[in-house]
């Protein structure tokens, strides 16, 4: 049954709260402000705490099950991250106290910096972006500047190759600089041919997601960098698939020039549900002086007796601010657990579990679905939601029908380089049983769409809600919640 | 997949059927399939605008992606489908009928050399789809 809305439930002259009688005399307030009415739904604590709990009750969540969303990274968000980011000695403080009184603060701030750029093989960073497409745009705000600041201002075209991640496009357009696609090859790489061609004074960068969403790495990526390179542009890593090179790789020893983490996938902050994301960026050592302000830093040495402090600095080329304050405070202070909880062995360990993950589920499913780019993958592949003897199923209905199995879906219709994608990101904090059972249902899946296809169709079948529909959703962008009176 | 042989095709798969020196721009029925159920179009110019060959004349969008329409030649813009953005469900019922885009009086009618006939553009699609 549907949960009805908060004003359905709502019946005139019920309260939650009592108010005492006020103990100062009642002040009249200026007719002008006062409203004759106030269409706020009136409840018992009761009422409201069983229909937020109803509600929760049919969310879908990492804590719930499964949710092998790609290029998410919906790994498991430990609950004792939930715990520092509460401790009182953050929680109780504010970004405008004087910063002798907020030490410990900067000095986490200070330490993750550090980890993050030891890393990522980078020379400086800033963690004030508030998730991962702010990060590309500030990346790309780094990039433009550099190219100013050498007088070089005929650089405005930014390329960026199909199997990118799809913020990639829209950030560079917000910079104002101009975006041009790249093919990939029959391999899923970029077509070094291609790239090549289009490799002229008004480069100034390319976006280069690594591995892609075809969950590949590039082979040929020192040639990439070095072709652009030697054209005076700059290389930006998308970092959202850091995942699967944790302690493997650094994009800074390959010769990326900027990147940007995502904390909320890669360092287990919580990702659904708002978050709030954390995107920081980390640079080359040409580009520091182009980071956003503030940045952490030690402003007197420490010694043995008394430890260091830590204070704020501005880089003398900054782009200027891109958040306030700090960003999300509270995201850097999971991420800060998240590593010291691993280690750099530790780390090393998720990148290696996440593509073994991926790789197992990618063999048992390979002959059952089709593999477009059938390589070794990294932390995600995509596979093809179709059959030729299955004309009428598409990806879609596979990935609605896997909600009947109790599984989120994964993400379907990207990259656009595939036609009915299905792109799978197991993590690596699924255990097998979990991996064989979601391997079970899409192989039964693949089953019902031949022998029962409106099985797919129709579904999912056992959710709160079965199928939305999606065209009117896309049309008519009314989100209105009509009050009783006036529905 | 419908490919009509009195068309010429473009490789970011725009057909364009040329009548005297006005040509009429569409998308074709493979790329409307691509894109699945179309739930906008937006006409990106207007009438007596000059634009160039490989120009952004219009966006699609389904409920899947957002795709740019180029225009495969270069000229002058006779008229624009006004009817399109209210009824954006016709590029998936009618790609090669009433969901034309734009008409344009070609400048360069070379140009039309350079673009594929109804075999080549079968072809063409044959190749992308393995």
């Amino acid at each position: 049954m549907p949960e009805p809305t908060i004003y359905e439930l709502s019946s005139p002259g019920r309260a939650g709260v009592r108010f005492p009688e006020p103990d100062v005399p009642a002040t009249p307030l200026p007719e002008g402000l006062l409203r004759k009415d106030l269409p706020l739904p009136e409840l018992s604590e009761l009422d409201v705490v069983r229909h937020f709990t109803h509600l929760s009750t049919k969310n879908y969540s990492i804590d719930g099950g499964f949710y092998p969303l790609g290029s998410c990274t919906m790994k498991y968000n430990p609950k004792i991250n939930e715990e520092t980011a509460r401790l009182p000695g953050f929680t109780m403080t504010h970004p405008l106290q004087p910063i002798e009184t907020v030490q410990g603060n900067l000095a986490m701030m200070y330490q993750l910096q550090e980890w993050l750029k030891e890393i990522t093989g980078f020379a400086g960073i800033t963690l004030q972006p508030a998730a991962g497409a702010q990060g590309e745009l500030t990346g790309v705000l780094i990039m433009r500047a550099y190219h100013c600041s050498r007088g070089d201002v005929k650089r405005t075209k930014i390329l960026i190759p199909d199997s990118a991640h799809g913020t990639n496009p829209a950030s560079t357009a917000m910079s104002g600089m101009e975006v041009l696609s790249l093919p990939s090859d029959a391999r899923g790489n970029i077509d070094l041919d291609a790239l090549r061609a289009v490799c002229d004074d008004t480069l100034a960068g390319l976006m280069l997601t690594n591995p892609n969403t075809l969950g590949l790495f590039d082979e040929h990526v020192l040639d990439i960098v070095d072709i652009v390179h030697k054209a005076g542009g700059l290389v930006y890593g998308d970092g959202a698939n850091l995942n699967a090179l944790l302690g493997i790789v650094r994009p800074g020893d390959t010769g990326f020039d900027i990147m940007h983490l995502n904390l909320h996938k890669t360092f287990s902050t919580p990702h659904g549900g708002g978050g709030p994301g954390s995107g920081p960026v980390v640079v080359a050592k040409h580009l520091v002086d182009f980071l956003p302000t503030p940045v952490v830093t030690i402003i007197e040495e420490g010694n043995e007796e008394m430890p260091p402090l830590y204070g704020y600095a501005t880089p003398t080329k900054s782009i200027g601010r891109i958040k306030s304050f700090n960003g999300h405070f509270g995201m850097l202070v999971r991420a800060y657990t998240y590593i010291s909880m691993h280690g750099a062995e530790g780390l090393r360990e998720i990148a290696e579990l996440s593509v073994l993950n991926a790789n197992y589920i990618l063999a048992r499913l390979k002959n059952i679905y089709h593999v477009p780019y059938d390589r070794i993958c990294m932390h995600e592949f995509v596979a093809e939601g179709k059959w030729d003897d299955a004309p009428e199923v598409h990806a879609l209905d596979i990935a609605k029908r896997l909600m009947d199995y109790n599984f989120h879906p994964p993400t379907n219709y990207f990259p656009l380089i595939v036609h009915e994608a299905l792109m799978i990101e197991p993590t690596e904090t699924e255990s097998k049983q979990t991996l064989d059972t979601f391997i079970d249902a899409m192989v039964k899946i693949a089953e019902e769409a031949h022998t029962q296809p409106e099985l797919l169709k129709e579904a999912p079948h056992n959710t709160p809600v079965g199928r939305l529909d999606e065209i009117k959703a896309a049309k008519e962008l009314v989100l209105c919640c009509m009050l009783p009176e006036t529905a | 997949m419908s490919v009509p042989n009195n068309l010429k095709y473009t490789k970011t798969d725009e057909w364009i059927k040329v009548e005297g020196k006005v040509g009429t721009v569409g998308i074709t029925d493979y790329a409307q399939d691509q894109l699945s159920d179309i739930v906008f179009v937006e006409v990106a110019v207007a009438p007596d605008e000059e634009v160039k060959k490989e120009a952004t004349i219009a966006t699609v969008e389904s409920v899947k992606a957002a795709a740019d329409v180029s225009c495969p030649v270069s000229g002058k813009v006779v008229s624009v489908n006004n009817d399109l953005p209210n009824t954006p469900e016709l590029v998936n019922s009618d790609p090669y009928g009433k969901a034309w885009m734009v008409k344009i009086e070609l400048s360069n009618p070379s140009e039309l050399n350079a673009l594929m006939d109804s075999a080549a553009y079968e072809e063409f699609i044959k190749e992308r789809s393995h």
